[in-house]
This record gives structure tokens, sequence and C-alpha cells, in this order.
């Protein structure tokens, strides 16, 4: 079976700094696949590069079997691959309705029936009808990252990108946000590439991740050994403990 | 011990259209050499409540309390070149939206040198050195590369510690973190932790961390205030966490997802009208 | 908040401002009244507003308004007189009344402010949009044209197109809008550097929205505020650009009874009689004090971001 997305040896390179370096990934279709690591390890590059908002120097990308071309990205695979991005207040125009900018990817495509997609979209992200004539800066976080959702969902995407859709938000919200994306891929057989700092959460959402650390992929896991300690790499291990908590090393003074 | 930080009944009003907002409803705390940590959900006032302290609150909004003292400065009368001066140098605040807060035209290095020149006089090269010395601080790796570079150019999470390296150079005795670590993996939250612990332990400065980590808060911080609808609803010995009584901050525990328990779909919180009265 | 469930049919404003409206239309209406109260609200908007509103008027009515000619003057015994009943602002050195002069000349001053500002501010708009946006060697290329334009002071620049073009109140306009748009280019395109790598323009990118489409739509609507405020800052000096045109004898001809021209030609007497460089002066001044103002409440009135919640 051919993977829905497929990265090869991938490299990416910003004035010389290598922001990625030989990554491969390899994510079948339906699958829902976490990406963890490092801030700064290139995550969200490598969702970009996907999107082809990234330089690329090195290495394929394809969906389905198919190889993009460097650069170059037609209408149609903007149909097939959306993304949200990690900052719901930086991802919406600021002088833009809620309404603007559902219909604005429908018209790019040419979609018919605008009127009713919006207002279904909007639904299935939890949004009443009362947040579609709204600016982004009358919403909060997490109606803004529904909001981003719904953008991408609108146009019937098969791969979604999500760049940590949860950790500007607050742990309840997290809770409703991450329980949309579930129904929503469950519903329409979606394929999901998430990027998350919270193990925890990559662990809920995802069946496989890797971990990744200055470019490079250290390990690639399904998310069942995360639970049974089952991984190798000393980095990972590392992930693992910090992910339990902040231990004080030395206590300099007795609490007053 | 006398508290660095002292509030009694902060309220943070906004005028709308159908009346006015009340977006922090008498908040009152005590802040001395310590780590308190406040959580709560969106639009729960944690953010304006910190904006109050440090005088950065809209001018549409009008601020009321009945006592507001920094060590021994009242707030409330101190004129705006007063607390102008306090600010950055005596109390400083991370401000939430790391990319928004960075002007998106000048390199990080040049922002963090400019907060230094503020409030010291410095020569170009010291305040260089001392800029890129507190941005490996922060752990950032390639601090060379990251002073040179636009907000634009650096990760989420990188902005995020240019942040915390620009509000820590000048050393201040308040520190009012607002979500300082939400965009970092977990290994450098915990360095960034680090280094403000070491702030508290061996400086004495104050930390009013607000976060929405309920995991981070509880190990971090000694204290934890729980807000809702702009109100605390209960304060906490951090380890005392797992035994909240309040329903929210019981259903705010309940709903984190956790490495090996399978819970589909998460339980969130039903939101009862009474806990915003 | 509006009462919806309330059974009494709805009045037109809580129709128009209500929370959750029903169609595109009906927010869109919505949205502009509540601009339109905002702008109510800045008294000094107001009277930007009231000002160029009469401005209009007396372009639309000079000929009822004005009470003698403004070409033809009587040159034996009605020089240079002071202002009295029958001349309110004085003759000038033609014999021709300086009211009637100044009410037609309101038709000349609108058609020159707003022909530039209809040329010069969306080309301006355009080429620092693109050039911001695209980066690169187009950047680099428009730029250079820009810095061109800005070495040579404008009147000089525009000296030369009017002597290429030919003398004439319409040449003047063209040439002077040819000269003023290299400023709000280099706005534009400064603006457009802060927001061209947001993440919200990458999310109309990923939705396959063609480069055109994002400046025109999503980058542009962005720099219009500080534009409008330049623009309407500019006016003044556009005014007085032409005057220095008509001065030299390039721009207005003779007889047209252009604001800056009669300034221009007041400027021999302005001692002795003040009033004839005064009348067309304090005209200018209460035109761009009036644009200045509208300009300033317009930036505030059109950021949705102003709405109070
Ligand atoms: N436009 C750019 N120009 C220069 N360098 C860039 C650019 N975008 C990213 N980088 C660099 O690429 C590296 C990886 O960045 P990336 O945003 O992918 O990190 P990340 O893994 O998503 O981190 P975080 O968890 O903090 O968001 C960083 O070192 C960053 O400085
Ligand atoms: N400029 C403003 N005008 C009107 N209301 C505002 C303004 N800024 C904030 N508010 C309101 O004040 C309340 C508290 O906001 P605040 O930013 O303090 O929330 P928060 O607890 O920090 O939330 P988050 O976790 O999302 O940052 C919110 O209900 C918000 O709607
Ligand atoms: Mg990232
Ligand atoms: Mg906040």
């Amino acid at each position: 079976m051919t993977a829905a997305l497929e990265v090869r040896k991938l490299g990416v390179e910003f004035n010389g700094h290598k922001a990625l370096d030989d990554v491969s990934v390899s994510v079948a279709r339906g699958e829902s696949f976490g990406l963890v690591g490092e801030s700064g390890s290139g995550k969200s590059t490598l969702l970009r590069a996907v999107a082809g908002l990234a330089p690329v120097s090195a290495g394929t990308i394809s969906i389905d079997g198919r190889e993009l071309r460097r650069g170059k990205r037609n209408r149609a695979f903007y149909r097939e691959v959306q993304m949200v991005f990690q900052d719901p207040y930086g991802s919406l125009h600021p002088r833009q309705t809620i309404d603007r900018a559902l219909l604005e990817p429908l018209a790019i495509h040419g979609f018919d029936n605008t009127e009713n997609r919006i207002v279904r979209a909007l639904e299935e992200v939890g949004l009443g009808k009362g947040f579609r004539f709204r600016y982004p800066h009358q919403l909060s976080g997490g109606q803004r990252q529904r909001v981003a959702i719904a953008r991408a969902l609108v146009v019937e995407p098969s791969i979604v990108l999500l760049d940590e859709p949860t950790s500007a938000l607050d742990a309840s919200v997290q809770a409703e946000i991450l329980n949309l994306l579930e129904q929503t891929r469950k519903d329409r057989k979606l394929t999901f590439v998430m990027v998350s700092h919270d193990l925890a959460v990559v662990s809920h959402m995802c069946e496989r991740l890797a971990i990744m650390q200055g470019g490079h992929v250290v390990e690639t896991l399904p998310a069942s050994a995360l639970a049974d300690h089952k991984f190798e790499a000393a980095y990972t291990k590392k992930l693992f403990e910090a992910s339990e908590g902040f231990q004080r090393k030395v206590h300099t003074e007795a609490p007053a | 011990m006398k508290p660095l930080l002292d509030i009694e009944d902060l309220r943070v009003t906004f005028p709308g259209r159908s009346g006015s907002i009340q977006a922090v409803r008498g908040v009152s705390l005590k802040l001395g050499r310590e780590r308190l940590g406040i959580v709560g959900e969106s639009g729960s006032g944690k953010s304006q409540t910190g904006r109050a302290i440090m005088g950065l609150t809209p001018p549409q909004a009008t601020v009321t309390a009945k006592k507001m003292m920094f060590n021994d400065i009242d707030l409330l009368t101190a004129s705006a070149r007063q607390r102008r001066s306090l600010r950055g140098r005596q109390m400083a605040m991370i401000l939430q939206d790391p990319k928004y807060s960075l002007n998106p035209v000048m390199t990080i290095g040049r922002q963090i040198i400019e907060t230094l020149q503020t409030h010291e006089s410095v020569s170009r090269a010291e305040a260089r050195d001392r800029a890129l010395a507190m941005l490996e601080a922060v752990q950032i790796r390639e601090p060379k590369r990251v002073f040179d570079l636009h907000p634009h150019e650096v990760s989420g999470g990188m902005g995020q510690r240019a942040m915390i390296a620009m509000m820590l150079v000048a050393g201040p005795e308040l520190l009012i973190a607002d979500e300082p670590t939400s965009a970092l993996d977990v290994t450098v939250q915990l360095e960034v932790l680090g280094i403000l612990d070491r702030l508290v332990a061996d400086r004495g400065m104050g930390l009013l961390f607000i976060s929405h980590d309920l995991r981070l808060v509880s190990t971090f911080c000694d204290r934890v205030i729980v807000m809702y609808a702009g109100r605390i609803v209960e304060e906490l010995a951090s380890a005392d966490l797992a035994n909240a009584q309040h329903p929210y901050t019981q259903g705010l525990l309940n709903s984190l997802p956790r490495i090996g328990h399978d819970r589909h779909p998460l339980p969130v919180l039903d939101r009862k009208p009474e806990w915003a009265l | 908040m509006s009462d919806i469930s309330s059974q009494a049919p709805l009045s037109w404003r809580e129709w128009l401002m209500t929370e959750r409206p029903g169609s595109r239309t009906q927010a869109r209406l919505g949205r502009t009244y509540t601009t339109w109260l905002r702008f109510c609200e800045n008294k000094l908007a107001l009277i930007g507003l009231a000002i160029l509103i009469l401005l209009l008027l007396t372009a639309a009515f000079a000929d009822v308004l004005a009470p003698y000619s403004p070409y033809i003057g009587n040159l034996k015994d009605d020089r240079l007189l002071a202002p009295s009943a029958l001349h309110w602002f004085g003759t000038d050195d033609q014999g021709r009344d300086i009211l009637s002069r100044v009410i037609y000349g309101s038709r000349l001053t609108l058609f020159v402010v707003i022909l530039v500002a209809i040329i010069a501010a969306p080309v301006g708009l355009l080429i620092g949009t693109v050039s911001g946006y695209a980066g690169g060697w187009i950047d680099a290329v428009l730029m250079r044209i820009t810095d061109i334009f800005l070495a040579f002071p404008k009147l000089v620049l525009a000296l030369a197109f009017v002597a290429a073009l030919g003398p004439g109140i319409e040449n003047a306009v063209l040439a002077i809008a040819i000269t003023s748009w290299p400023p709000y280019a280099r706005i534009a395109r400064a603006e457009t550097l802060t927001f061209r790598n947001a993440d919200y323009i990458a999310a109309v990118q990923l939705m396959g929205a063609s480069p055109m489409r994002i400046v025109l739509r999503h980058i542009m609507p962005l720099c219009m505020p500080s534009l409008i405020v330049r623009v309407t800052l500019d006016m003044a000096g556009i005014i007085l650009t032409a005057a220095g045109l008509g001065f030299l004898g390039l721009g207005a001809q003779p007889p047209l009874p252009e604001w800056g021209a009669m300034i221009a030609s007041g400027r021999r007497f302005i001692l002795d009689q003040w009033w004839v460089a005064a009348a067309p002066g304090a005209a200018i001044l209460v035109v761009s004090l009036g644009f200045n103002l509208l300009g300033d409440g317009l930036r505030d009135a059109l950021d949705p971001k102003e709405e109070g919640r």
C-alpha cells in the first residue's frame, strides 16, 4: 500500500543553517502520526516543507505515491493537504470576519453551495451561527483555533497537518479540541500529522510518533511503546522524564 | 515578613456595547519572595490581573482596588512616570504572545539591547555581550545566530525564550510570567523553569506564574490560585492540588490526557452557571 | 443586547445591531452602521466631514453663491480694495472680487486633490505591496525606481514633467500624481514587510490563492489605514505644489481662480494688501484641516478592533 505522505531524506536550509537534515517519515492513509521534539528541532519546518512554505534543499516529498515537484504546488494539492497553525492568535486575518475566512478557500477552489458549507463547517467545530460575522479579536483562543480547524476542513482535504493545535489553550479547551479532532478524523477518515510538545497529547491522539532533535528524527515509535517504556534514544528518555513535571534539583534554602 | 506585592479587591472593568464587562472581579493576593501560580480557563482574567499590576491595562479599561502595594510604593497613587521607571527595572512581565509582542522588523538581539539600554547606561559592546549571555542562559543553542534573526525566523519556542531573555536582562524584583513556556518542549520548559527557580531562590525574586499547564504549576509553584470568570475560586498549596475541592479545578485535572490511560473521548468540563456568580 | 426571543418585530436599529446577523448583507450593514456610530463619537472627525461637505456644496453651487464674476473685474475703480460690505474679502490687483474667486477656486482645488489622490495613492499602494510581498529582484527593481523619484525634490520633478507635457491644470495634476506616489509606496512596503510572514498570510497561500489575490485581497486592506491618513495629511502639500506650478506659469493658467495661484499673485502685495493672499490661504488651511480630521477619524473608525465588545 502506498503511503498517504512519504518524506524521504528531506533537507531544509535557511541561510546555511540546516533546519532539517536527512529526515524520512512515512504516514499511512488514515493514520494519525505524531511529531514530538525539542523546540527548534524542525517540527514546524517539516510541516511547512510539506505544505510548500519552506525551502527544500534535498530529498523528496510524495503524496499518495506521487512525488511533488520542489517548490511547486498546484491547486489540487491544496485541496488534498491543509494545515492548522501553531499560534491561533496569528493565523487569522485581523481584518476579516470568520465568514470571509471560510469563504475564501471555497471561492479559490470554486466550490458551489458556499452558504451551506460555511454553516455546516461552523457547526461541525461547535461554533454557532452567532460567531459567523465576528472578527478574530472577538473570539477566545480556543474559538479561534476552532475557526482555523474549520477553515482547514472546509475544502475537504484528506491530509491535515496540525502544528501544536492546543499548545496555546487551557486544559479544558484542549480536551474539547482534541475530542473534536478525533471525531472529525473518524467521520471523514482523515490522515493526521500532528506536532506537539506534550507527550501525553501525542500518545492520546496518535498511533505512531517520531521524536525529533536538532533537525533529525532520532526515533520512530508506536504510541503504545510510551506507556510500556519501550524506547531507546537517550533524548526520548529525557523527554519522558521531563513530562512528569518539574523536579527541583538543589534546595538552596528551605521555603520560608 | 512583609510581602513584595499586596493586592486587595482588584477590579478591571471594560466598557462594552451593552454595559460594562468586569474582566477581574475582586482579586486579592499577597506575594512574597516565592512562586505563586495562577491557573484558570481562557478569559478568566489571569492576564488582565497581571497587566493591572504592571500598569499595562488597555486605556479604555478602569482599574480599581482597595489596596495595591509593591514594596512600599502605592501603585494606586503612583504617577505614570513613576510606574514607567518601575517597569522593566523592578517589575517585569513576560507577555503571553511572544510573536505579537516582539517587533517584527527588528532583530532579536537589537530588541534585547534596546531593553537593556533603556534601563542602564552600558556600552554597545557590553550590552551585546550581556544580551548574548542572556540568550544562552535561556538555553538557546546558537545564541550568535539567533541574535541576528528576525522574530519570524525563529521557532515558536525560541521567540518565547527571546522574550524571557528580554525581560530578565534588567534583573527585576518581581516577575509576572504570562504563559512563559506554553510553546516550549518539555525539556526546555524545565530548563527555563530552572532559571526562574534559581532567580527566586538565590536573588529573592517574587514570581507570579500564569499558566494553564496544571502539571507544571503543581510541580513548580509553592502555591496555586485557581481563577474562574474573574474571581479566585480556590487557593491551594501546590502539593494539595490533587485534592482540590472546587468542581472546576477537579474537572480541569480530569480533562488532561495521560500516557498509558486510554480515555476516548476525553472528559470535558460541564461549566455550571453558578460557578460564575 | 437585543432581545431576540420577544415577539414584537425588531426595530431597524435592533436589526442592524444584532449580535447574530442572519445574512452577509445584514452583517455588512450592521458593521457599516457601527462604523458610522464610532465615527460619530469623534467630534473632530465630524467637523472634518462638515468642512468637506461644505467644500463640495460650494463647488457644486459656485454659480449661485458667487456674487461677482471670478474672471472679469473692474480695473478702473476696484483694484486692491480692502474687505468691505460690497466685497467681503476685498478685491485683487485685477479688480476681481476675491470671495467669488475663492468660491470658484474650490472646484479646481477639488479637481486637483481628488485626481491626485485617486491616481497616486492606488499606484503607490500597488507598487509598495507588490514589492514588499514579492521580495527578491522585483522588490529591488521597484524600490530603485521609487528611490529615483524620491531623489529629486517633488516640485523640480513635477516641473520637468509639466515642461515635457505642456502647461495646463490637467498636466499639472498628472505631474503631481506622478511625483507623489513614491512615499505611499514606501509606507505600503514597510507595512507589508511587517505582516508578509504572518501565519494568516501563510494560511491563504495554503488555500492555493495566487500571489495577486493575496496582495489585492489580503495585504492591501491592511495597508489602507496608514495610507488614508498619509494621503489626507498630504492634501495641503498637493494644493501648494499645484500652486507652485501655477506660480511658475506651468499649472493653472492666469485667469483661472486656483487658490495657490491666487496666493502666488498676492505675494507681491502681502505687506500692504494682505487680504489678497489671506483669503485663499485661509481656504487652503481650512480644507487641509478638514481632510486631516476626516482622515484621522476614518482610520480609527475603520479598524474593527476599536469596536467595543
Ligand atoms: N524563515 C526562517 N529563516 C531562518 N531560519 C528559520 C526560519 N524558519 C525556521 N528557521 C529555523 O529553523 C529551525 C527549526 O524551526 P521550527 O520552527 O521548525 O522549530 P520547531 O521544531 O517547530 O520548534 P517549536 O517547538 O519551538 O515551535 C530553528 O532553528 C529556526 O531558527
Ligand atoms: N481590550 C479588551 N476589551 C474588552 N474586553 C477585554 C479586552 N481584553 C480582555 N478583555 C476581556 O477580559 C477578560 C479576561 O481576559 P484575560 O486576557 O485576562 O484572560 P486570560 O485569563 O489571560 O485568558 P487566556 O488564558 O486565554 O490568556 C476576557 O473575558 C476578555 O474578553
Ligand atoms: Mg513550531
Ligand atoms: Mg492570558
